[in-house]
């Protein structure tokens, strides 16, 4: 009897998620492969002998856990970029707060095993000569306190900038200023010795999480699988959100803010709680990006990395979930190539990007292969109505210059 | 026991909420027309950078009233549905929502949602939704950000969009987004909008711009058949349109009112005649 | 007997006498020739007793050298505080030396006839420790005050008044009858009054801490707190001059704390000017066009690199380079401008968030263009010396010229550029296109022309920002991006469309992050700064001039 209803209670679950990759084919195939990938990569990894061809070094365990880390980054801005409008500069910064907040309970786990054996004091502070730990440092030796201030930091912030701009209507080019000087005073401010952050340097030198040896292959292997499953609940977070009467309210907002609010919606509300989500999806992603590339410093609030991580969402397709997953993969693994390959091209690359992608590839990769298999069969294309298509800022621009 | 029976009780399916029968227009329990008017506004004055577009205009709509507004170029027309819908704040003057409500303290949505709809000069409806979607959007329902995120339609709610949308004659394209619609299209779904917003009070922004004359017919049709249990104001330019359905008319001249009265009175104020016809 | 002794009695008052009277009448040229010879001969003695080794002598020749009025003295005193005075050991000759090639080159101290080259172990240095410094300091001071050039009497005061003692009074009294520049005038009384302060009789003493009131001379105030503080403790000093240094005490405070305030206002406004350019420049794209061109920063860097160039071609004439830089920059940076027009932001006109990804992507080009061509370090840009020095208003407050000339430099370039807008042909057809479009190009305006130059005349400025930017700072591929964020700021910040917001919006955030640096640092400053902006954008989203009316919304 109970036994039925637990079985009941995982086909109502599993229902519901058929319902939300119902109509999102590009969803549905990534999903398959990221699941894919879980199996794939442990089993090559942990399981084939280091000699057989299929064995997978760790190190490429560790570049997919980065790249599936951005690609999460990429899902958060997609949210408030692609369907509601709000070109974020600052996200990296939300991405970094939860690294940092990470790094934090790393460093706390580090204990007498730094280099001046001090067991209360990161080795920096004892460098700087500081006697005791900063009030803000307590209850980071906690994984659950810090695994809440992931959410809840990066969160906050968003919550009180985006309250404040919100309110006051700062829109559009504005707001992306704002937050791009939001991410760059962050900058200056983490580079400061005084932060209790550890200047310059950042915070390094982890050595285990929930007792696992870092530097371990398994480690590494669960933190991947955890990127993993992150990346596909959040995907499924963010569909539910899309095809909601939320994110019918949001598609309208980007597209007529001022007429929704003649519709009675209090518009300042649901993108104050559309940005704090995808700021909480950030500061998860950078949560799980610390402990697998072993370093966190104020270099991740450099205003380069937010707009970088736009032009991943804009080569993907904005407006299309898995579009900015598709994007993030893409460029980061264009970037690992070239800066391998030839390092003195990157830079001309990403800028070439930014000028095609918003020149010639206003829908991104996902946009030119709908049109593509559009030729073929085009009943598809209005079949797929839930799927909100990125109507571009042009249109934007217009209404407000003729209201 | 009792808590599940009770739970029971409100899962069923053939249940019919409250909510859901009212067909009540959309209004604040604030709103009190016991003294017959349902918007006052009062020396309403507003100035853009020292030009006059509103000056101590004074008017009175009735509940249940239709009103057509008319007036030449710059005459305040859309700075008076600003001024109401709260887009724009009088420099002076009260504007009150039946007797209680000062719209001048409240916000664009919270005006709407105390009763107010507004249909816009240029049609905006969201071009990336549907024509379905948008009405429902537009629906009085719960507009708060938590319920959105649950709120599902149930049949009654998507069959009174269905109506709606035959009405407006969109039925066919209700799955098309809002961006193949042509102008006239467009013209219908914003008052099929505000059909659904069901307010206690509708500002009509120029609807027939770009409809036929058929069509012309049936928007007169319908906004007449509105008034009484709504109060409608109608700006429009095409005077053979506020002639058909115009019981009262107020002219509106360099931010206030020039002449009011119905429509032969007014087409025959001196006044009147001077404007429209230059000095 | 008698007659004989008589007779020589004669003799010898005759010889006296003609002795007496030869002195009388003997031709003065012949006395002149004995003097000056006495003197010469005096002048190389003691020159040789400089190569005595005992500290003690060698100061004896130096108070002797003092005393000796020749031009001579100056250029040896100076040799020899810069270890250039050696003398030979064969015949202890003083000599002036210059190391040529592991060699010495020897020079006559009395005619700088060159004697050849000697090796090392010929000569010796004539050594000096410090008190004889400090001695050799306060005759060229000395030396100084009788110079016809007030400026350099000046400085010797100023020399002089680091040590003063009875013999400087005597000196600065003698000095202050002939004196008439007041400035010199002004330092010859402190330092009396420097000296007279010491002095048992209480109303010199008053007198002289009433002059030292209006010095702002370290030394000045030095002396008066310390009788002001001594006279705390001390019963013996009178209360009229406890209370007068006091009060002097104060006096010289507050004119210190008022110039250290002349001097934070005027880095304000100084960097309050380094944000103007570039924001100007800015406010044309932006504000004007609504293009957000991220690519602004790299365009200030390419008007920087253009006069790294300039400077290059032209090594000989650094002056004038740089002003020919200003016009080589605008039109460099202005021909990318309008190349980045025509290639890219023509196409997305009216989509603000799409020109800013794209000239972000530009930005990045320009970078990495640099870096490839002219290497990712940082490059030095000399500046002329017309530019470098400093103005001293007075001790207490001195303005570095380069500062000061882009100062000015910048509200000339704002003065031209709304002039420009103004009055000319371009400006009158470039408002109506932003204005509106439709009716500029019915009436004949060809609005992409119009486009490309309004692009190029913002590029230009920003050209020109880089060409100032270079005299401040060193120039490197990475010069724009520390500017491109400051200069949104003081767009948004004064309001978008407007230049005189730009203008009050770049002055007052310099200012403001200068008067905050004192006490929150640099780096803190610039947050708060960026904090206040955020804020401030919140409550007025539309900055401090917004522009008004419908067309706004």
């Amino acid at each position: 009897m109970a036994n039925n209803k637990v079985t009941d209670q995982k086909k109502a679950y599993q229902s519901k998620v058929m319902m939300l990759l119902k109509s999102d084919k590009g969803g549905s195939i990534l999903i398959a492969f990221l699941l894919a990938l879980a199996v794939v990569v442990p089993v090559c990894n942990l399981m084939v002998p280091e000699s057989s061809a299929l064995y997978m070094p760790t190190y490429i365990v560790v570049l997919l856990g980065k790249y599936l880390c951005f690609a999460l980054l990429a899902l958060a801005l997609d949210l408030v970029w692609g369907y509601c409008g709000i070109l974020s500069l600052g996200h990296a910064a939300f991405f970094a707060l939860g690294g940092y907040a990470m790094g934090m309970y790393l460093m706390r786990q580090v204990g007498d095993r730094g280099v001046y054996g001090n067991p209360e004091l990161p080795d920096f502070m004892v460098f700087l000569d500081w006697q005791a730990l900063p009030w803000y440092w307590f209850g980071f030796d906690q994984f659950w306190f810090a695994m809440l201030m992931v959410v809840v930091v990066p969160g906050l912030l968003a919550y009180v900038f985006g309250w404040l701009a919100f309110r006051s209507r700062v829109t559009g080019v504005y707001l992306s200023i704002m937050t791009q000087a939001l991410t760059y005073a962050l900058l200056l401010a983490f580079f400061r010795n005084e932060m209790g952050f550890g200047g310059n340097n950042g915070l390094t030198d982890f050595k285990d999480i929930l007792g696992f040896n870092l530097q371990e292959d398994l480690t590494r292997v669960m933190l991947f699988l955890a990127t993993v499953v992150c990346l596909v609940l959040s995907y499924l977070a963010c569909r539910y959100i899309v095809r909601s009467k939320m994110g019918r309210v949001v598609v309208a907002v980007r597209d007529a803010e001022s007429r929704v609010r003649f519709l009675g919606y209090r518009v300042e509300h649901y993108k104050l709680w559309i940005f704090t989500f995808s700021a909480m999806l950030a500061g998860i992603a950078g949560a799980l990006y610390v402990p697998q590339v072993g370093i966190i410093n104020p270099g991740e609030f450099s205003p380069l990395n937010s707009i970088e991580l736009v032009v991943w969402v804009a080569l993907g397709g904005r407006g299309t979930l898995y579009g900015a997953i598709i994007g993030a993969l893409v460029v980061n693994y264009a970037k690992t190539y070239f800066t391998g390959a030839f390092p003195e091209v990157w830079l001309f690359a990403l800028g070439g990007l930014f000028v095609v992608v918003t020149l010639l590839l206003p829908k991104g990769i996902i946009g030119l292969i709908e049109k593509q298999s559009g030729r073929f069969s085009k009943k598809r294309k209005i079949k797929s109505k839930d799927e909100a298509l990125p109507a571009s800022e042009s249109k934007q621009a217009l209404q407000r210059n003729q209201t | 026991m009792k808590t599940l029976q009770r739970i029971q009780e409100v899962m069923r399916r053939d249940r019919v909420f409250d909510f859901v029968v009212a067909k009540d227009p959309l209004a604040s329990p604030l709103l009190d027309t016991s003294h017959g008017p349902i918007l006052y506004l009062e020396d309403v004055s507003v100035s853009f950078d020292g030009f006059k577009a509103l000056n101590k205009l004074t008017l009175y709509i009735d509940d249940g009233e239709l009103r057509c507004i008319i007036g030449p170029n710059g005459a305040g027309k859309t700075t008076m549905m600003d001024v109401i819908t709260g887009k724009t704040r009088p420099d002076e003057g009260s504007v009150y929502f039946g007797q209680r409500l000062n719209l001048t303290r409240m916000s664009e949505p919270e005006i709407a949602q105390a009763g107010i709809g507004r249909k816009f000069q240029k049609p905006t409806v969201f071009e990336a939704l549907s024509c379905f979607e948008n009405l429902e959007l537009a629906m009085d329902l719960d507009k708060r950000v938590w319920p959105s995120l649950t709120q599902r339609l149930n049949g009654e709610q998507s069959d009174r969009i269905d109506e709606v949308l035959q009405k407006i004659g969109l039925l066919s394209l209700r799955g098309d987004p809002g961006e193949r619609l042509s102008h006239g299209q467009k013209q219908w779904l914003e008052i099929g909008m505000l059909l659904m917003q069901n307010p206690r009070l509708l500002l009509v922004d120029e609807p027939v711009a770009g409809m036929t004359h058929q069509e012309m017919d049936q928007t007169a049709e319908l906004l007449t058949s509105l008034a009484g249990q709504h109060s409608v104001v109608v700006v429009e330019h095409d005077m053979e349109f506020v002639r058909s359905i115009a019981r009262k008319v107020t002219v509106l001249h360099e931010g206030s009112v020039l002449a009011e009265g119905d429509m032969d009175t007014v087409a025959n104020d001196q006044k009147v005649i001077e404007v429209y016809l230059g000095e | 007997m008698l007659q004989n002794s008589g007779s020589s009695f004669k003799l010898i008052s005759i010889a006296i006498l003609t002795v007496i009277l030869a002195l009388f009448l003997l031709p003065l040229p012949i006395v002149q020739a004995a003097q000056d010879s006495a003197k010469q001969s005096s002048f190389e003695q003691i020159v040789t007793l400089l190569a005595q080794k005992s500290f003690k002598e060698k100061a004896k020749a130096l108070d002797a050298l003092s005393h000796v009025d020749d031009e001579r003295v100056e250029r040896i005193l100076n040799a020899m505080l810069e270890s250039r005075l050696y003398y030979l050991k064969s015949d202890k000759t003083v000599v002036f030396t210059e190391k040529v090639d592991g060699l010495y080159q020897l020079n006559a101290v009395l005619n700088q006839e060159s004697l050849g080259t000697v090796k090392k172990k010929k000569i010796k240095k004539i050594s000096l420790n410090n008190k004889l410094r400090k001695k050799i300091r306060l005759i060229l001071a000395k030396i100084k005050l009788s110079h016809p050039d007030a400026a350099v009497r000046y400085s010797g005061v100023k020399e002089l008044l680091k040590k003063t003692s009875a013999e400087t009074l005597f000196l600065f009294r003698e000095l202050r009858i002939q004196e008439n520049d007041d400035a010199v005038l002004e330092a010859i009384d402190t330092g009396i009054a420097l000296s007279e302060i010491e002095s048992t009789d209480v109303s010199t003493q008053l007198d002289a801490i009433k002059v030292l009131g209006e010095s702002l001379l370290p030394v000045a105030r030095a002396k008066v707190a310390a009788l002001a503080v001594a006279a705390g403790n001390a019963e013996n000093i009178d209360l009229k001059v406890r209370q007068a240094a006091e009060k002097s005490l104060k006096k010289i405070d507050g004119s210190l704390e008022f110039y250290a305030f002349i001097e934070k206002l005027f880095f304000g406004l100084s960097l309050g000017s380094v944000l103007l350019l570039a924001a100007i420049g800015l406010s044309i794209t932006f504000g004007v066009m609504g293009v957000i061109n991220m690519a602004h920063g790299e365009l200030i860097m390419i008007g920087a690199y253009t006069t790294y160039v300039i400077q290059l071609l032209m090594p000989n004439n650094i002056g004038m380079s740089v002003i020919v830089a200003i016009p080589a920059a605008f039109i460099v940076a202005g021909l990318v401008g309008i190349a980045i027009e025509r290639g890219v932001i023509r196409f997305l006109y009216g989509r603000p968030l799409e020109t800013l990804l794209a000239t972000f992507g530009i930005s990045l080009i320009l970078q990495q263009l640099v870096r490839s061509v002219f290497s990712p370090l940082n490059r030095i840009v000399e500046t002329p010396a017309w530019m470098s020095g400093s103005w001293e208003i007075n001790s207490a407050l001195a303005i570095t010229y380069n500062r000061l000339y882009i100062v000015i430099f910048s509200l000339m370039v704002f003065f031209a550029l709304l002039v420009f807008l103004k009055k000319s042909v371009f400006g009158l057809q470039m408002r109506a296109v932003t204005q509106n479009r439709q009716m500029a190009k019915s009436m004949g305006i060809r609005s992409t022309w119009v486009d490309a130059l309004t692009f190029g005349l913002g590029s230009g400025i920003a050209g020109v920002a880089g060409v100032a930017l270079s005299q401040l700072t060193n120039v490197g591929p990475n010069l724009g991006q520390a500017y491109i964020i400051d200069s949104f700021m003081v767009v948004v910040f004064g309001g978008v469309g407007n230049l005189w917001g730009t203008l009050v919006g770049a002055f007052s955030l310099g200012i403001v992050n200068k008067f905050l640096e004192p006490w929150a640092g640099a780096v803190l400053a610039k947050i708060l700064v960026l904090v206040f902006i955020i804020l401030f954008i919140q409550s007025r989203p539309k900055g401090l001039f917004p522009q008004k009316g419908r067309a706004a919304e």
